[in-house]
């Protein structure tokens, strides 16, 4: 269908080639399993294919039809229309990585502004060109923490709040590497500071979430300093939303910090594709894997980017490489390159600033409920916990007879903490909307 | 032509987007935590949205021509698959929405999964993965996961022929296995007397890309499969060749156990400039309990009244998960539009249409550039870029040149075993016009080479930019916007 030849085009270039029929072209494929008949449909035009895939995403549910306090890892932002209308652009998606700079400035530059944009978002030296999402960042830091000691140190310090499927990627990364990973049995309540008794002389790194999955702000310059005390790295994994209004892991001094990009105009789409948004300081960036763009000039001295220190990367050194990463989220991150462009310094500001504040009415308001709790001690962003009278797992079934998505059932993963409601809330959320979740709240609770 | 970058193009006050203003009353805010300074750029809507157009126009890219570039499969991505990965529906779901309200989601994901499994011949498909690497890794661990499972704990040696791409070993080493290097014989396939001497008890398994990256049919691979097998290894596919085969071979039948596709190769999602790809893995039966957490299955068929049901398993034995959520959904749909719209013809149309090109751009430069394994390829073809008698010309050179005549070049210096390769890669959805004026192209650069030389050396003059210095980028490494000291 997207092929273009007609019967007289394929027979001149059959000619040329010197073959009778296109399937002399396949004479040394072995005969047995050769041209099978596919147990599939025929082809349809794109008309049918549209109304097709129409009504298969009609089936779906969105927050258009219901109302959404569910975070846990992708959060439901406003994308500027600006952000998809750079992505349409068929000069960036229909190009490939840009190993041919002359006719690549675009990818290139672009690289370079998300790299200088996610340095100065997380306040470290150098970022680069992405990872494919939060939790393979995550895992990628433990990758470089276990190779800046050359694999000598096996210890990894795991706070349990860091998000339950980055846990489960750092474990399922690492199973060659015969590292022994510590924190996550200790409470979910805990934090940052009690994981320092874990910190050792073989220790590579110490690994935290900020804000951390519940939605929680700490203090980590003790856990830095512990950490630092042992010449351990310390990587922090940052919402990037928050960071328009609490201070940068950098002033923490982290040496790796790790995010999941999907806030900065990324679509939450079912899970992907996302942004592994990757930072560190300018020491380690040749144990850093992924790509990088760097500036450099042309023969005429036009300022220019090149991808560059690939001598780190697989396509060279093979099984001696940083890491197997070869395509990352090119696309995604030129998304977030926009949005941040878009937003700039007093957008985001602004923006942190809406959702701190909607987050913070809703969680005083879900507290006036008769058995529902939030810590008014702790400090958060747009996200929190919520001790419920009832499993979590039932507070989400009531709300969605209303058309409420409710909150991440924190039981799911923490065996101990079935009455917790992970809520998240961001811009999107009005005030009748969260006046509306704790009317309900306040109904089907009654006894 | 240098474009200001964005945080040049900055002046205080300025901003792109305004958000309304909070419709609830204002808490405190943290003092001890609030951030002080917060350097991004300040830039007006319009001017964004025109400098990123600007820099846009700095691309070559499929949509504006020929971009034969080897093992990257650049077909044209169809217009329609844009529009589906876009509708609300599917573009709005949370990963985490009880599976009731995503069904639609989950059940194209599960005709995804059972579309690639009838192309393929495997039993099971994970679509987790994230990109091809991503899926190598993941094949890898689950090779490893099975021999552990039975308590076969010292097979971690991995073959990977020398002709592999680079991610192959990379992978491997990642989940801990051992590399050896297996040598090509002089027909460009596996050698059968360096792989039987390395089958013992402590053989993992075997990474092999067929077509190889020579762009042949791996005349061995029956047998290469079978030794593996007999030994107690198992075999890994590198689907990334896939164009070649829609259709035409499956690669389970071959005897390859554990594969990963290309969504962004094979089946016509954008590259995006480097990405996001998308990586499923198929597994035969034996395998399929160590696929990445979760897997989508049907749970119930359904029936007149009832439509059928999905949901998000974990397979007992698996390895765990990948990434987070389940994996790239948007490239899936992109992915599974293209699938429908060609159904099984169609795909297979696509291979014979592949492997055709390549063959008819092969057979008029032959003469001219030197192919060193010469047969009948299959979707790309690898080619010679030097001549005894135009010394000082490298396959580099003649790439740069190819810049000047509109078309993206060919990829350089890969595979490893042809010294300056140019891997040629037409793909299916090329006009016969285009591939005529390709290899004129590539016709009067052999002669230039020869002639005067000296415009292959300073080429490219026609693109926006001239060759550009890689050493001094590496030397200097400026890798992010040098702001002045009162930004």
């Amino acid at each position: 269908m997207y092929t273009s030849h007609t019967q007289a085009d394929r027979e001149a270039m059959l000619k040329t080639i010197g073959v009778d029929k296109v399937e002399d072209l396949f004479q040394c494929l072995p005969d047995e399993g050769k041209f099978p008949q596919l147990a599939l449909p025929e082809g349809i035009t794109e008309m049918e294919a549209l109304d097709e895939l129409q009504y298969i995403s009609s089936v779906n549910e969105t927050p258009q039809e219901l109302i959404s306090f569910l975070g846990a890892g992708a959060y439901n932002h406003y994308i500027p229309a600006g952000v998809d209308s750079i992505l349409r652009r068929s000069e960036f998606y229909t190009a490939y990585t840009p190993y041919q700079p002359e006719i690549a400035q675009g990818t290139l530059q672009s690289i370079f502004e998300y790299q200088s944009l996610i340095a100065a978002l997380t306040g470290m030296d150098v970022a680069n060109a992405s990872h494919y999402d939060g939790a393979t960042a995550v895992a990628e830091a433990v990758n470089m923490a276990y190779h800046n000691f050359r694999g000598r140190r096996k210890k990894i310090v795991l706070s349990p709040t860091v998000h339950p499927q980055y846990r489960d990627t750092i474990h399922t990364y690492t199973k060659g590497m015969d590292l022994e990973i510590v924190g996550e049995n200790l409470k979910p309540e805990a934090g940052p500071d009690e994981l320092i008794s874990l910190i050792d002389d073989q220790t590579a790194l110490v690994l935290v979430q900020y804000p951390d999955f519940f939605g929680r702000i700490y203090d980590l310059t003790k856990l830095s300093e512990a950490a630092h005390a042992e010449k351990a790295l310390l990587s922090v994994h940052i919402n990037p939303i928050a960071l328009g209004l609490i201070k940068p892991p950098s002033e923490f001094d982290a040496d790796i910090v790790t995010g999941e990009g999907q806030p900065l105009g990324i679509p939450m789409a079912f899970g992907g594709p996302y942004l592994g948004l990757f930072a560190t300081k300018n020491q380690y960036v040749r144990k850093m894997s992924g790509r990088l763009a760097g500036e450099t000039v042309d023969t005429q001295g036009q300022r220019g980017y090149v991808l560059t220190l690939s001598t780190r990367e697989q396509h060279i050194r093979r099984e001696q490489a940083t890491s197997n990463i070869c395509t990352n989220q090119g696309l995604i991150a030129l998304a977030s390159t926009v949005y941040l462009s878009l937003l700039g310094k007093n957008g985001l500001q602004e923006l942190a600033s809406l959702n701190y504040h909607k987050a913070h009415y809703a969680a005083e308001r879900i507290s006036t409920v008769p058995g529902f709790m939030v810590n008014p001690l702790q400090p958060f962003f747009n996200e929190f916990v919520v001790h419920c009278p009832l499993p979590a797992a039932e507070i989400n079934k009531l709300l969605m007879a209303h058309d409420i998505l409710g909150g991440y059932d924190l039981g799911q993963d923490y065996p101990d903490l079935t009455h917790e409601l992970l809520v998240a809330v961001t811009e999107m959320n009005s005030r009748s909307e969260i006046d509306f979740m704790v009317e309900v709240l306040e109904e089907e609770t009654h006894d | 032509m240098t474009e200001p970058t964005i945080f040049e193009l900055s002046r205080p006050n300025r901003k792109g987007i305004r958000f309304p203003a909070p419709d609830v009353p204002l808490s405190e805010l943290p003092k001890e935590f609030l951030r002080e300074e917060l350097p991004l750029p300040e830039v007006p809507e319009n001017e964004v949205i025109r400098h990123f157009t600007n820099i846009s126009q700095l691309n070559h890219a499929v949509d504006i021509g020929f971009y034969p570039l080897g093992s990257c499969t650049m077909k044209y991505n169809p217009k329609i698959n844009e529009e589906t990965s876009r509708l609300p529906g599917f573009s709005q779901i949370h990963p985490l929405q009880p599976v009731e309200t995503v069904q639609g989601a989950l059940g194209l994901m599960h005709e995804t999964q059972r579309w690639l499994a009838e192309i393929s011949g495997f039993n099971t498909v994970s679509l987790q993965p994230a990109a091809g690497a991503h899926g190598e890794l993941t094949g890898v661990l689950i090779i490893r996961a099975y021999h552990r499972s039975r308590g076969d704990t010292k097979r971690t040696k991995m073959l990977v022929p020398d002709s592999a791409h680079g991610t192959n070993p990379a992978s491997s080493a990642m989940s801990g296995m051992k590399i050896i290097e297996l040598t090509s014989d002089d027909r460009g396939n596996i050698d059968l007397d360096a792989l039987k001497a390395e089958c013992d008890d402590t053989l993992a398994g075997i990474m092999i890309t067929n077509p190889n990256t020579l762009g042949l049919f791996d005349e061995n691979i029956i047998e290469a499969c079978q030794l593996v097998h007999e030994s107690g290894g198992l075999v890994y596919g590198d689907g990334a060749n896939m164009n070649a085969l829609l259709g035409i071979y499956k690669p389970a039948e071959m005897g390859i156990d554990v594969m990963h596709f290309n969504l962004h190769k094979t089946f016509a999602t954008p590259h995006g400039g480097g990405g996001p790809g998308s990586g499923p893995v198929g597994v035969i039966e034996e395998l399929a309990d160590f696929l990445p957490a979760p897997l989508v299955v049907m749970t119930s068929a359904g029936d007149e009244d009832n439509p059928a049901f999905y949901d998000l398993i974990n397979p007992e034995q698996t390895i765990g998960r990948v990434k987070s959520f389940h994996g790239h959904f948007s490239i899936i749909v992109r992915a599974f539009t293209y699938m429908l719209s060609l159904g099984k013809n169609g795909l297979k149309d696509v291979a014979i249409h592949a492997v055709l090109n390549a063959n008819y751009i092969q057979a008029l430069v032959k003469d001219v550039y030197h192919i060193p394994y010469e047969r009948t390829c299959m979707h790309e073809f690898v080619a010679e870029g030097k001549w005894e008698d135009a010394p000082g010309i490298r396959a580099l050179d003649i790439s740069k040149r190819l810049i000047d005549f509109g078309f993206h070049p060919p990829t350089n210096y890969f595979p490893l075993i042809v010294h300056e390769a140019l891997m040629i890669e037409p793909t299916e959805t090329e006009t016969k016009e285009t591939m005529d004026a390709f290899v004129d192209a590539l016709l009067q650069i052999a002669n230039e080479a020869k002639t005067d030389p000296d415009i292959l050396h300073n080429a490219p003059t026609k693109a926006p930019f001239g060759r550009l210095d890689e050493v001094k980028a590496a030397k200097e490494l400026i890798l992010k916007t040098q702001l002045p000291e009162d930004y």
